[in-house]
């Protein structure tokens, strides 16, 4: 058993727990390979449950005997633990240290987890891209499934199967392959039913100095064109980053080569920049005694809500040529893995209400950010409180899903989940029991075997039982497009994430919960209405008899 | 109507400031006595109160006309393009005359006519009976008493008749205190807590200079004391700043020397005053009026106005208030310079966390009366309803309801009554309509003679209660007794419903609140479709029996059958129960005109700084 190696102090008596919202309990501490459990000494029922991968940081003091341990987790929770023993505290701490830190994606514990509950639906299953195909070819035929990269080959980060104009052959997609950054060509990211005009995404074309060009890319990208009608590029860095890229192989379309298509820059941070951003907001919000002005400096400080507007102006505009000038659009930045799916989803979200719903939701997560080949693992191994220098942590995801409460808050009505739906989908996204965002491309999660050995997220939240709790309850189908307001103005931050352990939501949640009984009695009174009068016309048919 | 030479112009454009293309309505502007009216091609009305504008600018000419910029005080900004030069004149030397009036008696107040007569108005003013209120407080009690002292207003001009004093203060005390307070506002009852006796006091700052005292006031003092017999201490709460405190000594005022009152605490809780606050709104006004404004402006912005700051600091006063009377059971004394703006602030905000009556719309109503209106709040210059000081305007009350309004968010099952009720009382305020907040006192308003020419606001309120009731209000819960709000920084935002009102680009095309209303309306009517239908069911199953019972007695008899089935009544309608999601129509939506604008051949670089928040099909 490796983790016993990783155990010196399986168990510890007497620690007390302080967290968030409640008292300080004393109870037993003990350490499993996945688990921080701490039971109560009065009633012996588990106080705290905590993973070990939701732990970002742990600080130590000692005070005398008495050390604490400050856990820091990546939902933003701050716990500390209280330990008896000076030896016994070194050694929970070396332990949670090396444990939420596993090098081997197989140590965690979706291996190791067995589910409690009946699987219904296989959620490994339940978003293929040939079920996504089979929903665009009852509208178009101009498109195909491809299996060139079956084997990965082509492009590491893309899954198996793609979908791509019917003109275009596998061959031509392979020189097109070697001409995208990562071979990341360009692919169909959504079909908007509405006038058949399309998004793509890709890698950034590798020009490199020379203005090297590819015919077969070119012919690839003009297949989406409508006679008369040109495209959008829509490129997620600045100009200036887009042709420093040049130096390193990368580059941008080159006018002469695209001339019925228009290149837009629409800058967006990615990496560090992010990584800062969050760090710096977390920082602020877990803060109680900031003045006024300190508060409103850091919280402009952090520029997390000037990533937000960034990002949905850039959906907006991508949006916007698709349903308003009725062109299609290319959308790509560096390596096409980040800040691209960022705007090819919110476009969606914009464009197609098929994608406020929760199984719609969720498709577009599987097509647009898993495999897509956004690389969960990497950016999400570590979330606002690491002091690491690694580069690869960015809250890119916890962005996107930001923006979609930004757009749910401005229509609140249009979106079949709700809030905890989005919270949730964050907490799994750095800590599960499930294996769905484990690894950072489809290539990986096959290497693994993930499918044969962990429980799919989709398995568990598509239950009956866990989906009512993510439902909204002011849910009203309808087919607008939806575009939401960026103004400074209209901009909030997203307390129920940020200032969840730093204030209490206890008269929010019953005012909501008000909200929702409202609505169901609403309900059940129109039902009764429907089943009142269904009664009363078959007494006036037996009447008529 | 001597102040209109042009009451009509055509092809004016009303310009939509945060439209992300210029957009603007094209229509015919009105120049009426009271308002300034667009209307544009389809129909769709602008009403400008003239005694909403704060201040109207003509700018320079541009080849589509010349602009003419509206500012009005409920922050709404009119931006119209008017195509001739001397026409825009015209109305703008009209709107400078008709927004400042010199005399009260020419406020719209006094030529408003909602057809009620003589006893509606008077049952209107009597809605709101500030003796009642002192009694349902318990008062005159074992402690407190109503003194007669400032029955003809010789006490203090700017008090109510009726004082509430403690029942040992005498009238050489009450005379004495008052010539030693600023204005003659010397200390009395503000609201007393059934059950323990402990109370809020209010009155203005001492006239102590560096030395000077007041046996009279001090024994006033000790007299509020000794009316609360739960504690042997009271609180004077000092809301300024305390150097503000400390430079009032050099004019002959300041704040209460400690050595001349025993068991008493002091307190300095650090409200700016109306100049600073003047000028911090007027810097958000300005940052918020920026088209294609940042992230990162609007918060620096917003942080160097001090605006929020200034909330939390009001807030943060009435939570001190509010605990020293619940935790600590003490009485306490309120005051800033006069005691007519932060002490009001306090006062009722504090009595707004205590007692939940004053989270009830009636309940509210006569908060504003009391702590507001009836203390002499200086609401026509502090709303410059009259040409007057302009140094005298500050958004003292506003900041009031914007408190008012962050402990809705706070809580958002203990106000009966919702945002939009803040904000209709925000209109009223400055609208001049109604005589509820013309002149700066109690004095002044009789000698207006107010309630026999004006109307009270609140009856209309009332009248309206459904569009301002909280759907999720909860009166029954018993934990929200007393409010607890967390002023932590982060509680604090912009209320963009208030600053923003009328740019609805910037709101939520769904709005939650009335949806979850308009679903409690349903739902009401649900209940009587139910009933009916019942009602229904039930006659039919005894035409039934009626007819089996016929039938068994004359089953030969065609023609009697053949009338009781003429008499069935018909199928009820089917009710559309559906709701259109609001702007979900085209026209609504400006599609049409988005569409147009993007079927040019080339078009420009798309811009969405400022997206526009709408659904189009």
């Amino acid at each position: 058993m490796e983790f016993a190696e990783l155990i010196k102090t399986p168990r510890v008596d007497n620690v007390v727990l302080h967290r968030p919202f409640y008292t300080a309990v004393e109870g037993t501490l003990c350490l499993t390979g996945h688990h921080l459990i701490l039971s109560s000494r009065q009633d012996n029922t588990e106080e705290l449950w905590l993973l070990h991968s939701n732990i970002d940081a742990i600080d130590k003091r000692f005070v005398g005997s008495l050390g604490t341990i400050i856990i820091k987790c990546k939902d933003f929770r701050i716990i500390q633990l209280d330990i008896p023993g000076m030896e016994e505290c070194l050694n929970i701490a070396s332990s949670i240290e090396a444990l939420s830190t596993l090098d081997s994606v197989t140590l965690m514990y979706p291996f190791f987890y067995r589910p409690m509950f009946e699987v219904i639906e296989d959620g490994w299953h339940s978003f293929l891209p040939e079920q996504e195909f089979e929903f665009y070819s009852s509208a178009t035929s101009e498109w195909r499934l491809s299996y060139i990269n079956k084997d990965f080959s082509i492009c590491p980060s893309y899954p198996p199967t793609v979908i791509v104009p019917k003109s275009v052959d596998d061959e031509a997609l392979r020189k097109v392959a070697a001409f995208r950054h990562g071979g990341r060509f360009p692919v169909l990211s959504y079909y908007h039913k509405k006038n058949g005009m399309v998004i793509m995404r890709s890698g950034q074309p590798l020009t490199g100095t020379n203005g090297r060009r590819c015919k077969e890319d070119e012919k690839l990208i003009n297949a989406t064109l409508r006679a008369g009608k040109r495209g959008y590029l829509i490129d997620t860095r600045s100009l200036n980053v887009a042709q420093q890229a040049r130096a390193k192989g990368g580059g941008f379309e080159q006018e002469a080569h695209y001339p019925q298509w228009r290149r837009i820059h629409k800058s967006i941070e990615r990496y560090h920049v992010l990584q800062e951003s969050l760090i710096k907001l977390v920082e602020a919000c877990n803060e109680q005694t900031h003045n006024m002005d300190r508060w409103l400096g850091k919280l402009e400080a952090s520029n997390w809500l000037t990533h937000i507007k960034e990002i949905l102006t850039t959906a907006c505009l991508a949006a916007q040529c698709i349903d308003r000038e009725g062109a299609s659009v290319l959308i790509h930045g560096t390596e096409g893995t980040d800040s691209t799916l960022q705007v090819t989803s919110l476009a969606q979200i914009i464009l197609e209400p098929r994608s406020r719903t929760i199984r719609g939701f969720e498709a577009l997560i599987e097509r647009e950010w898993l495999q897509a080949g956004h690389p969960f693992q990497q950016r999400c191994a570590q979330s606002a409180y690491c002091s690491s220098k690694q580069k690869w942590e960015a809250p890119v995801f916890l962005l996107f899903l930001d923006c979609v409460w930004q757009i749910l808050r401005q229509f609140p009505c249009s979106f079949e989940f709700n809030e905890h739906f989005l919270i949730m989908l964050f907490e799994h996204a750095y800590a599960s029991q499930f294996g769905t965002f484990l690894g950072n491309n489809e290539s990986e999660r096959c290497k693994l075997k993930l499918q044969q050995k962990t429980m799919s997220l989709w398995s568990w939240v598509n239950r009956p039982g866990e989906l009512s709790k993510f439902t909204n309850p002011l849910f009203e189908a309808n087919n607008l497009v939806i575009w939401p307001s960026v103004a400074p103005q209209s901009l909030q931050l997203w307390e129920g994430i940020f200032l969840r352990w730093s204030r209490s939501s206890k008269y929010l949640d019953e005012a909501y919960e008000e909200m929702v009984n409202i609505i169901e009695y609403n309900k059940e009174l129109q039902a009764k209405v429907n089943v009142l009068r269904r009664q009363l016309a078959e007494l006036e048919t037996e009447d008529g008899l | 109507m001597e102040h209109i030479r042009t009451t009509k112009v055509e092809q004016v454009k009303l310009l939509d400031r945060f439209s992300t293309n210029n957009k603007s309505l094209t229509g015919t502007l009105y120049l009426t006595a009271t308002h300034l009216l667009f209307i544009d091609a389809q129909q769709k009305e602008t009403w400008i109160l003239h005694h909403h504008i704060a201040s109207v600018e003509k700018l320079a000419l541009t080849t589509s006309g010349c602009p003419l910029v509206i500012q009005c005080k409920n922050f709404r900004i009119v931006h119209f393009i008017v195509p001739r030069e001397r026409d825009c004149h015209d109305i703008y030397n009209s709107l400078l005359q008709l927004s400042k009036q010199a005399k009260y008696e020419d406020l719209y107040a006094f030529s408003y006519n909602p057809k009620q007569n003589d006893t509606e108005r008077r049952n209107g003013w009597q809605l709101i009976d500030l003796a009642a209120e002192y009694e349902r407080m318990g008062v005159p009690n074992a402690n407190w008493q109503l003194s007669d002292a400032n029955r003809e207003y010789k006490v203090c001009e700017t008090y109510p008749r009726e004082l509430y004093v403690p029942r040992t203060a005498s009238r050489p005390v009450i005379v004495g205190s008052s010539n030693f307070r600023s204005k003659g506002r010397l200390p009395v009852l503000s609201y007393c807590r059934q059950g323990t006796e402990a109370a809020i006091c209010r009155c203005s700052q001492p006239l102590s200079g560096f030395s000077a005292r007041c046996l009279e006031d001090e024994h006033l003092l000790q007299a509020i004391s000794k009316a609360n017999p739960g504690n042997r201490y009271m609180y004077v709460v000092d809301t300024r700043p305390k150097l503000n405190a400390i430079a009032n000594r050099a004019a002959g005022k300041g704040y209460e020397n400690e050595d001349n009152y025993s068991n008493i605490r002091f307190q300095f809780v650090g409200i700016e005053n109306i100049h600073v606050m003047r000028s911090s709104l007027q810097k958000l006004l300005e940052v918020n009026g920026s088209k294609g404004l940042s992230v990162n402006d609007f918060y620096s912005g917003l942080e160097s106005s001090g605006w929020l700051r200034h909330i939390k600091a009001v807030l943060d006063a009435a939570i001190f208030l509010a605990k020293a009377i619940v935790v600590e059971n003490a009485s306490v004394l309120v005051h800033c310079s006069d005691g007519w703006d932060r002490t009001s602030q306090v006062c009722s905000l504090g009595s707004l966390l205590l007692d939940s009556y004053y989270r009830t719309m009636k309940g509210f109503m006569v908060l504003i009366e009391k702590d507001w209106i009836s203390f002499g709040h200086k609401f026509s210059e502090r709303c410059g309803h009259l040409d007057g000081d302009p140094r005298e305007v500050s958004p003292v009350f506003t900041q009031f309801l914007e408190c008012v309004w962050h402990l809705t968010q706070q809580f958002p099952q203990a106000f009966e009554f919702n945002e939009a009720f803040l904000l209709q009382i925000h209109e009223h305020i400055h609208s001049c309509q109604f005589g509820n907040f013309l002149g700066n006192c109690q004095k002044e308003r009789e000698e207006l003679r107010l309630k026999e020419k004006t109307y009270s606001l609140w009856p209309f309120l009332l009248d309206d209660k459904k569009k301002y009731l909280n759907p999720l209000y909860s009166s029954k819960s018993q934990r929200l007794t007393v409010l607890e709000p967390n002023t932590a920084s982060f509680n604090f935002k912009f209320w963009r419903n208030m600053y923003h009102q009328f740019d609805r680009t910037l709101h939520p095309r769904q709005s939650v609140l009335s949806i979850i209303m308009n679903m409690n309306e349903q739902s009401k009517q649900l209940e009587e479709d139910i009933k009916d239908l019942e009602a229904k069911i039930k006659q039919c199953k005894n035409g039934i029996l009626t007819k089996e019972l016929l039938h068994a007695v004359h089953p030969e008899s065609p023609a009697l059958k053949t009338s009781l089935c003429l008499k069935e009544p018909s199928l009820l309608p089917v009710k559309d129960t559906l709701r259109a999601i609001e702007g979900s129509s085209p026209a609504d939506n400006r599609y049409c005109d988005y569409a147009e604008e993007f079927s040019k051949s080339e078009p420009t670089v798309v811009s969405l700084e400022y997206g526009v928040a709408r659904m189009t099909c």
